[in-house]
């Protein structure tokens, strides 16, 4: 048995704090790039307050085992980075979503995203028990299709031009991992 | 498109508002359904009592007011011949529900999701001619992209009435549903505006 579940190669997943968290997050959604990598609605700035009251939301719905929220922080030196979350469960098909978002934009690029995904899904798989994790991604972030693949998610089709930004239209790409894809992916780097 | 033509009467059915005081016992009865429940989707079938039902609807109804990215109608027999009367008549026979959901309007996409929930009236058209009126809804009044529909792949009649109406397959998430001591996967159709006037005969 793994003994920490919740720590990857380089972050560990901790529990939300609203008190101290609302502010990294007020400060992450200044950054409209972040945003709209993250976001299918319009880009828009809201107080801190407001974001300490989603965090306190999310709790409730995380111990109404609606959700699995976390927040992400780094091994070596414990700064806090981003968010990574399992919801919409449907406990009786053993289904989920993932939402991932790393905020602060030096840790963009460097595997962080990956250790954490990969984490949430060992999380989603070993501890949740479930059949399957789903995501959607924007056609344009390549670099999180990049990372979600190297965690094991396959492309399982795509909503053609669901979204408009910068003057065209964009594919919104489904992408899945099953238990037994998971499984395997262990198997063969160990 | 004219300004006259009606937007919520069809041939046979028309779409009307929420009538939760009058149809709240019928619907009731319609979630002990559990066949009907599976076809329309992923959620675990939950019978529910009039009361809930009222309740539920006025919540819908109120939700739709504040965020303005939703629209749904009931999906009733028309009664009279005559449209403009049709307004006026009594409620026809309720069939089922018709809506759009996840509205973006800046993306300018949605969901739309139909049920016939009267086991007795499928297989007669109504579920197409209720998609035919909310697809020009959608395209003709709301001005939106594209759509995107949701059906599990058990459900072939959706499946045949969606591609019917011009809807392409895009997505398949494998496996995503538990039923009948097997797993099925759950097909996401689209159709895009152009797609939609071309199939009306109104290309730019």
């Amino acid at each position: 048995m793994k003994q920490d579940l919740l720590s990857g190669e380089m972050v560990r997943l901790v529990a939300p704090n609203p008190e101290t968290d609302a502010e990294y997050l007020a400060r992450w959604a200044r950054d409209s790039e972040y945003l709209r990598l993250l976001d299918f609605d319009p880009a828009r700035q809201w107080s801190i307050k407001k974001h300490k009251e989603w965090l306190e939301k999310d709790l409730v719905e995380t111990e109404k085992s609606d959700n699995f929220f976390f927040m992400v922080r780094t091994l070596a030196d414990d700064r806090l980075i981003g968010l990574v979350g399992l919801d919409g469960i449907l406990w009786n098909h053993g289904t989920a979503w993932v939402g991932i978002g790393i905020g602060e934009r030096e840790y963009w690029g460097k595997g962080y995203g990956t250790d954490a995904m990969q984490t949430i899904l060992r999380y989603g798989f070993d501890e949740l028990n479930l059949h399957r994790v789903s995501l959607s991604v924007f056609e344009y972030n390549q670099r999180a299709i990049r990372s979600y693949e190297k965690a094991g998610f396959v492309i399982e089709g795509r909503i053609r031009q669901c979204l408009r930004r910068d003057g065209r239209r964009w594919d919104l790409i489904f992408m899945g991992i099953l238990r037994e894809e998971w499984e395997r992916n262990l198997t063969d780097t160990t | 498109m004219i300004i006259q033509e009606s937007l919520f009467v069809g041939r046979r059915i028309y779409l009307a508002p929420l009538d939760p005081e009058n149809d709240a016992e019928l619907e009731a009865r319609w979630t002990h359904d559990i066949e009907y429940l599976r076809l329309l989707g992923a959620d675990p079938a939950r019978p529910v009592s009039p009361a809930r039902i009222k309740k539920r609807y006025s919540e819908l109804e109120q939700e739709m007011d504040d965020k303005d990215n939703q629209f749904y109608f009931n999906i009733r027999l028309r009664q009279a011949e005559d449209e403009r009367a049709e307004v006026e008549a009594p409620y026809g026979r309720l069939l089922g529900f018709v809506r759009l959901h996840w509205i973006s309007w800046s993306n300018g996409s949605a969901f739309v999701s139909l049920g016939i929930a009267d086991a007795q009236e499928r297989g007669k058209g109504y579920g197409s001619e209720a998609l035919g009126l909310i697809l020009r809804y959608a395209y003709a009044e709301l001005n939106l992209f594209s759509l995107s529909v949701s059906i599990p792949e058990y459900n072939q009649v959706a499946l045949h009435v969606f591609k019917t109406a011009g809807f392409r397959e895009e997505v398949r998430q494998r496996q995503a549903l538990h039923r009948y001591g097997r797993r099925w996967d759950i097909l996401y159709l689209g159709l895009l505006h152009e797609e939609w006037q071309e199939q009306q005969g109104l290309a730019a």
